[in-house]
């Protein structure tokens, strides 16, 4: 037998001789026909993106002066200004957005696939927030200019953080579960095994194994909010002015661009393009910060 | 049945290892077997398995098992794929409390005389005396040093003094301290596959537990590696109570005391390593052990 396998280098007597060549069959056609399509398709999904992309910064960034960061907007006619009322007032709804919904979106997620896997409240509360998360954004802001608006009669900073809380919290609850349900059983078994309690679990293992996911996930929300509209006219409305309590109207960079491109002067439509351009720099820098702290403390 | 089968033969000369049919002696420094070994088995009980049916929900997994595990030998569980042993190993420490449906039905497991089923059991307390090694190493991502004071700091131990000792402690216990001792602050995902599982040896020992349960621990590792281990298994039993799930026939004739066979979820003979090697009274046994099925 050993002898048999070891002589065995020649050919076989009975094989032919092997056909490598290349032929033109259906099947190979068919596969050269598919990666065609597959790159057409790319190719097209690639046009909006890379169009609208390179409209805001070729319209946006030739115009930007680092004076539009501290002034305020300009009246109807006027040269200058700027839209650091905007910025400012971004930043604070994204952050009270941010605030509201982390911590209840990551505990809910926790609850969903720590202690309550596959029960039928889970079931239920992720159904929810999937309803949720394809909730027109404009609701958001009707409702909580139902709740808060129109009981406390002003417009403020607090209601458009509030309104965007509401449009993040399902995005971070879905993230965040995905995230979890990805760390591997045998994490949560050693810390278990190890004596630990379901709390202990989550805080020292599972949730540091799953961060930079929820990161991630935190982030598409945080993007999506900054760049929300509709939900910040009926709650955060807009001012000229500088933000001074969160109980007052507040300027954002949404509703400015929204103001600023359409009238008829063109020192705001410019306006609004590098008011565009500025929020996707911001939004791309947030993304990058916080992927580089994450790694970091890994 | 199978619990006289095993108490009688506690009584009788055991035959040792080294002469065993079956058991390899490939080279692997299997170790020598001590001269008061027929006295240890007589050593007291730490676990009693007490006729114990076990279901994952609707299917019955275990059989009216009963037998008991003695104190500071090794006690490897051996059969094919699917015969309960993991699940009963699993019971020792209620791992299996953490699936869905998972039940004791019938019959009570008494670790050092306490039911471990009883409502007023804190299974918490129970996990730290009956440490884990399981099956793939699962090694936190953490560095080394936190990888093996997880369990103290836990228990809310801060005294910086004492997780150094404890660290040092436990990976000379696992026969890991001299590898790793200038890279404790590093992951310990940098590790070798065998380094990892020493690593989670060191960590359930850090705990200082009187059990430890090994969950087929070396199906993951090369030869050389598994030597390793089996080494320090050798050497942990002057101190623990070691459980082993292997579906290494060799691996249990080398470093275990009693082995325990299990087939379709009962329990078919336990006895003595050697004897279960060489003359197991039951067929089932020879031909499992033989490889003739499974």
């Amino acid at each position: 037998m050993a002898a048999t396998l070891s002589t065995a280098t020649g050919t076989a007597p009975n094989s032919r001789p092997m056909d490598l060549t290349r032929k033109r069959r259906w099947r190979s056609v068919f596969s050269r026909g598919m990666d065609v399509v597959v790159g057409l398709v790319t190719l097209a999904a690639l046009v909006p993106l890379v169009s609208v992309l390179y409209m805001v910064v070729s319209r946006g960034a030739g115009n930007f002066r680092w004076s539009m960061l501290w002034q305020l907007p300009p009246a109807a006619g006027m040269d200058g200004g700027g839209f650091g009322n905007a910025l400012v007032g971004t930043l604070i709804l994204v952050s009270i957005g941010t605030a509201v919904s982390v911590p209840g979106g990551v505990l809910t997620a926790i609850f969903l696939t720590e202690y309550s896997l596959g029960s039928k409240s889970a079931r239920t509360i992720r159904f929810c927030a999937k309803i949720l998360s394809g909730l027109p954004s404009i609701l958001a802001g009707v409702f909580i200019f139902g709740v808060l608006v129109a009981t406390t009669r002003t417009f403020s900073v607090l209601a458009g953080g509030l309104a965007l809380g509401i449009l993040m919290l399902p995005i971070i609850i879905l993230a965040t579960e995905e995230a979890l349900l990805r760390v591997p059983r045998f994490l949560r078994e050693a810390s278990l095994a190890l004596g630990a309690n379901p709390t202990q679990t989550v805080l020292n293992v599972t949730l540091p194994a799953a961060g930079s996911t929820i990161i991630t996930g935190v982030m598409l929300a945080v993007a999506r909010a900054a760049g929300e509209t509709a939900p910040i006219i009926f709650t955060a409305l807009f001012t000229s002015y500088w933000i001074r309590s969160l109980h007052e109207p507040t300027a954002s960079m949404a509703v400015l661009i929204y103001n600023f491109s359409n009238v008829p002067y063109d020192n705001m439509v410019n306006m609004a393009w590098t008011a565009s351009f500025v929020l996707i720099v911001v939004v791309l820098v947030t993304n990058i910060v916080s992927h580089f702290v994450a790694n970091r403390s890994k | 049945m199978s619990f006289k089968t095993f108490t009688t033969a506690m009584d009788e000369p055991t035959p040792t290892l080294q002469t065993g049919k079956v058991v390899p002696s490939s080279g692997v420094s299997s170790p020598s077997p001590t001269p008061d070994k027929s006295a240890r088995l007589n050593a007291p009980t730490v676990i009693d398995i007490n006729n114990v049916d076990f279901y994952y929900s609707a299917s019955k997994a275990l059989h009216g098992i009963h037998f008991p595990i003695k104190e500071k030998l090794v006690t490897a569980f051996i059969g094919p794929s699917g015969c309960g042993k993991s699940t009963l190993l699993r019971c020792l420490n209620r791992m299996n409390d953490l699936i869905d449906g998972a039940r004791i039905g019938a019959g009570s497991i008494k670790i050092s005389g306490v039911d471990i089923y009883d409502p007023s059991v804190d299974v918490i307390e129970l996990r730290k005396r009956v440490g884990m090694v399981f099956q793939k190493s699962n090694p936190f991502p953490k560095t080394v040093y936190e990888n093996v004071v997880y369990g103290l700091r836990l228990q809310g131990v801060r005294d910086k003094a004492r997780l150094d000792e404890t660290v040092e402690r436990s990976l000379r216990g696992a026969a890991l301290w001299e590898e790793v001792r200038d890279r404790l602050h590093t992951s310990a995902l940098g590790l070798s596959g065998g380094q990892q599982q020493r690593l989670c040896i060191a960590r359930a020992i850090a705990v200082e537990p009187e059990i430890i349960l090994m969950d087929e621990p070396c199906s993951a590792l090369d030869p050389i590696a598994t030597v390793k281990v089996e080494e320090l298994i050798h050497r942990l039993k002057q101190d623990y109570t070691i459980v082993i799930v292997t579906h290494n026939m060799q691996q249990a004739g080398r470093c275990s005391d009693v082995t325990a066979f299990f087939y379709m979820g009962r329990l078919i003979e336990i006895d003595a390593t050697g004897k279960i090697f060489t003359n197991p009274s039951q067929k089932q046994t020879e031909d499992y052990i033989s490889g003739r099925f499974g």
